[in-house]
């Protein structure tokens, strides 16, 4: 795992990807960093991150694009497939090495609250967090991007996939606005989501009774919850896929100074899952 | 040691391999020949763990490579078609990364690299970036990828192909020079250089195991007689009349070749070795001959035999028969 993590790291910086990301991550800051601490003087810094966030949707998928896809185009994978390394490992070696990359602006950023101090008054503690939280979340959205680039050949799909996905979640917010919260449109809102994963499931491991069981089972809990007590369902689709506008909870912090634990806990949990899938994804690409 | 139980990949529908079914046994070199598409490379990325077999098994020195991917894939080295290399690095780094990779404990890494890079012979480009390096180079680090950590088992899928001749006898010379403590795998679609360095040849046709046997097995199985190229100064009908009465031929094709020469070619009962006679003869006869040779195309025959048919023939299956190859050379004139 060491190794892997080792090349992949020494890779971004010895192509451009690392050093531009990190470039241009810090010059983004530094601008609001001025316009809004310095000029306008507002004493958090984590205003200034939340402006920051949206390099993350073009600077994420920049450096996830590469990490899968083209392995497999040179047919490297070959070499770290017949490794003796498990497949697990490799993985998380790639997703650490991409970790680090977005932890060195991180790193950097920690200063900016230094310097609103020797000025008067700064808020340390929310500063922080929150530079902490905005590093998670490009953990999270790094996970996604490794996924889709373990599906792919190609790394302009495997950015433009990332790029897309990263930008419905900023925008995620105002596309749930428009979400119906009548009880059976939350019925049917689970119900296409109970047959999305049943697809998956199929998709994955072509078993049709496993699929078609988790099918079955799910319709009729759901119909059966449905009939029971419907008020279940109401606001049911906004509160669920609520959760999938990631950047709430770092955005909760920035302008209300509110850390959601359960938020972060989230995000962990999002990362496991898409390392995970990103293993699935491979493992299932050598039985097909 | 491999074995290989009743192995079979599916694409979709199109069948790629179709339970092979063999052993490799220790300290030998094996061939795996076959056109090309014919399973060779799906079967090999098999056995080193790259793909996941629809059926069947592999077990390498008692690992199940599903089961126990791990200690299987320490026994391999593996060198794929196209060698797993990455561009941006230099040849050193890469040999480091591989060896980390290998687990070689790093006390020994330097030591390590430094042997493989005087075995393959890239000492001298150790420092330049693989992308900057020729094929026959870039084949060279590949090689040196899978030798590293010296593993019992050396897999190469086409090791020789897009070198220049002089590269191809090196790359021979080496494959020879791991064979003394080495058991090595290579496939490759053309005959002459399996010949030239396995022990023993495996035959695969669209999928399916044709044959496996040493070389002089396999052209004694299918019946084939070995065929002297003769060419003499005198007319045919006088090349027909010395040959008339010696001992051990089968069959003889003759043609004119301009002033009084004539080539032709002479098919030995089996077992015979009618050289000596035919040189007696022309003695005798006091017409000079020109040309006295064994023709050494038997095996391509066999290997032509066997992927151009849809089944095992018989004498294959059962491992014993002679009898194929009878009235098959049907422009043959007999005596």
């Amino acid at each position: 795992m060491l190794a892997i993590y080792k090349r992949e790291l020494k890779s971004y910086f010895q192509s451009m990807t690392g050093p531009v990301f990190v470039a241009f991550l810090i010059a983004f800051t530094g601008i609001y960093f001025m316009a809004y601490n310095m000029t306008a003087g507002y004493p958090y810094f984590s205003y200034t991150l939340s402006g920051s966030l949206i390099v993350f949707l073009v600077g994420i998928p920049l450096i996830t694009m590469r990490s899968f896809s083209e392995e497999r185009k040179n047919k490297t994978d070959q070499m770290l497939l017949t490794a003796p390394v498990s497949l697990g490992k490799v993985v998380l070696g790639k997703y650490l090495a991409m970790a680090t990359v977005i932890a060195i602006p991180n790193i950097v950023f920690c200063v900016f609250p230094l310097i609103i101090k020797s000025q008067g008054t700064a808020y340390l503690t929310v500063d922080y967090i929150s530079i902490g939280v905005f590093f998670l979340l490009g953990c999270v959205y790094a996970a996604i991007g490794m996924f889709l680039s373990a599906l792919t050949e190609s790394q302009i799909i495997a950015f433009i996939s990332t790029f897309g996905i990263l930008l419905v979640l900023y925008l995620w917010d105002g596309i749930l606005s428009m979400l119906p919260s009548s009880a059976i449109s939350g019925l049917i809102g689970v119900l296409i989501l109970i047959t999305i994963a049943a697809v998956y499931v199929w998709h994955m491991t072509d078993n049709p009774v496993l699929s078609g069981g988790i099918e079955i089972v799910g319709v009729l809990a759901g119909v059966a919850v449905y009939v029971v007590k419907s008020e279940v369902y109401e606001n049911l689709l906004s509160n669920l896929l609520g959760r999938l506008a990631l950047a709430n909870v770092f955005t909760d912090i920035t302008s209300n100074s509110i850390v959601d634990v359960t938020g972060i806990a989230l995000y962990l949990s999002v990362v496991i899952v898409f390392v995970f899938l990103t293993v699935q994804a491979i493992q299932k690409r050598r039985w097909s | 040691m491999i074995e290989v139980r009743n192995l079979v990949k599916k694409y979709g529908d199109h069948l790629a391999v179709d339970h092979l079914d063999f052993k490799i046994e220790a300290g030998r070199i094996y061939g795996f020949l076959g056109p090309n598409g014919a399973g060779k490379s799906t079967t090999m990325n098999i056995m080193t763990g790259y793909l996941g077999a629809t059926e069947g098994e592999v077990i390498i020195n008692g690992h199940d490579i599903l089961k126990e991917p791990e200690e299987a894939k320490r026994n391999i080295g593996y060198l794929p078609e196209q060698p797993p290399l990455y561009m941006d690095m230099t040849v050193r780094e890469y040999l480091e990364f591989a060896a980390e990779l290998k687990g070689i404990k790093k006390k020994h890494r330097a030591g390590e690299i430094a042997e493989v890079e005087d075995l393959v012979k890239i000492k001298d480009v150790e420092k330049r970036l693989i992308k900057n390096l020729s094929k026959g180079y870039r084949q060279r680090v590949g090689l040196a990828q899978a030798v590293l950590g010296f593993p019992e088992i050396i897999i190469l899928d086409e090791p020789s192909v897009g070198l220049d001749p002089k590269q191809i006898i090196e790359i021979r010379e080496l494959i020879r020079k791991l064979s003394k403590n080495h058991t090595v795998i290579l496939s490759s679609h053309i005959l002459a250089e399996v010949r030239e360095v396995c022990d023993y040849i495996i035959i695969i046709s669209k999928g399916k195991l044709m044959a496996s046997d040493t070389p002089e097995n396999l052209e004694r199985m299918l019946g084939q007689h070995n065929v002297v190229e003769i060419e003499a100064k005198t007319s045919p009908s006088e090349v027909r009349r010395i040959l008339k009465n010696v001992p051990g031929i089968e069959a003889i094709e003759i043609q004119s070749v301009g002033d009084e020469m004539t080539k032709g070619s002479i098919r030995e009962k089996h077992g015979e070795d009618i050289r000596e006679n035919v040189f007696r003869a022309f003695a005798a006869a006091g017409s000079p001959l020109l040309t006295l040779k064994v023709s050494g195309t038997s095996l391509e025959d066999v290997f032509m035999e066997l992927t151009q048919r849809d089944t095992v023939p018989a004498a294959f299956a059962k491992k014993s028969g002679q009898t194929a190859g009878e009235g098959e050379d049907k422009d043959a004139g007999d005596l």
